[in-house]
């Protein structure tokens, strides 16, 4: 049971990654990733909804029927969404002024759903926990990279802002790495998602193929 | 992975398909749970979310009206009206001793990719406190120059009124005006300039109503 849930962990971090190796999840994997810090706060959010959903699609996967899953699964997801909403806008103010605008698009991610579907819904509560919370910080990482490189090569800064995430202690980690005229906008503009996101997944499978692995496409095998 | 077989059904279900009836029933039940858990959430964070909204404008109309101009709360001094559109406009007044010694409301500009929203703070006199950007959908690095957070291209306007510069003058540079448009992005200021030039305009038409005074002789 220890090495499944290693496999699970893994799977989520780096083997099956929502972003790297599915390609799900693209529209805040694009929209939210104009820095390092905006990509951290969207991934977490994501992540705590994930990890909610998929606990609770497993604890009531028995009585879930198979012609009515996709309503129910919707339905989780989207009230898991409205509780991180209404609780980060009552007590996170700050973090949900950055991201508020965001965090509906969580329910139209299609990875919570896939995830939901290919995993949750045949697996005890605590795989599924871990399933879910992987994916998810995963896909935070996914973020908080694709965010990195953009915010780097178009800002000049990394982890701009971090401290109106994180608090104030936080400050120590934004960084100012090229002068402000040498930056190049056009990587906080969509085009700029479009060519990080695409170099990070050669990067990723690159290291794949070094390392031996047999890449795994799309995730076809895993999403039904 | 260790996915198990695709084609097993999802719940153990016996054989024999149960009544279609039966799915309205979970999804039913699913609905109340969900909502009943929603409703109670809802509860637990009315009261902050409120605070925070409060908070939000109170720390905006403290930018475009000076501590030491009023003694009263603004957000709680305000005043319904409607503009030249028809559409409404909530007045914050600040008064000293009771005298409204400025005003300030939210007044919407046409940016390069949609609505800006400011916030413009006046003084009796009719001269600007200060204009801030609340909220905006520019491009980054090119019109998110108005933000006070990335230039004080929008402190420019504080002092000025509708007559100083002149009509003709209320406009971007590049329009024969007064100010300054940013590299690359002329329509951001374009829409702020006007839109400030509109509040102004607002403040004029209604000044006698805004700042209470008193027409004698009626």
């Amino acid at each position: 049971m220890a090495n499944d849930y290693k496999t699970i962990v893994k799977d989520g971090l780096w083997d099956n990654n929502g972003v790297f190796s599915m390609l799900l999840g693209m529209c805040p994997a694009m929209a939210m990733t104009t820095s390092a810090t905006n990509g951290f706060g969207m991934g977490l959010a994501t992540a705590a909804v994930m990890a909610a959903s998929s606990l609770l699609v497993a604890i009531f996967r028995n009585r879930i029927t198979q012609e009515i899953r996709i309503p129910v699964f919707i339905l989780i997801v989207a009230a898991m969404v409205t509780l991180v909403d209404l609780a980060m806008n009552a007590w996170m103010h700050e973090l949900y002024k950055v991201l508020g605008l965001f965090i509906p698009l969580i329910v139209s991610n299609c990875l919570p759903l896939a995830r939901l579907e290919a995993f949750a819904a045949k697996q005890p509560p605590m795989a599924s926990f871990l399933d879910g919370l992987f994916m998810g910080v995963g896909f935070t990482i996914a973020l908080t990279g694709i965010g990195a490189v953009r915010e780097i090569i178009g800002n000049g800064t990394l982890f701009a802002d971090a401290s109106l995430l994180l608090g104030p202690a936080f400050r120590a980690i934004e960084l100012r790495l090229l002068p402000a005229n040498a930056s190049v906008l056009m990587m906080i503009l969509p085009p700029g998602g479009f060519l990080v996101t695409g170099l990070l997944v050669v990067v990723k499978r690159m290291i794949d193929l070094k390392a031996g692995k047999a890449i795994q496409m799309g995730g076809a095998h895993s999403v039904a | 992975m260790s996915a198990p077989d695709q084609s097993a059904a999802i719940a153990n279900v016996p054989a024999s398909k149960p009544p279609m009836g039966i799915h309205a029933v979970i999804l039913g039940v699913f609905c109340l749970g969900f909502g009943l858990i929603l409703a109670v959430t809802d509860r637990l964070t009315v009261d902050d979310i409120a605070a925070r909204a409060l908070e939000d404008r109170q720390n905006s109309l403290s930018q475009v009206i000076p501590d030491d101009l009023h003694d009263n709360n603004l957000v709680k001094d305000t005043l319904q009206m409607s503009d030249a559109n028809g559409k409404d406009i909530t007045v914050y007044r600040a008064r000293k001793a009771g005298q409204v010694t400025g005003v300030a409301y939210e007044i919407l500009g046409t940016g390069y990719a949609g609505e800006i929203k400011l916030m413009m703070g006046i003084d009796a006199a009719g001269k600007l406190l200060g204009v801030r950007v609340l909220a905006h959908k520019e491009t980054p690095g090119l019109g998110d120059k108005i933000e006070v957070k990335k230039g004080d291209w929008i402190l420019r306007f504080t002092g000025l009124s509708l007559g100083n510069p002149p009509a003709e003058r209320w406009k971007v540079k590049k329009d024969g005006g007064e100010f300054d448009q940013f590299a690359g992005a002329t329509i951001t200021p374009r829409g702020v300039v006007r839109a400030i030039h509109g509040g102004l305009k607002f403040f004029a038409a209604h000044k006698a109503e805004l700042l209470e005074v008193k027409t004698n002789g009626q």
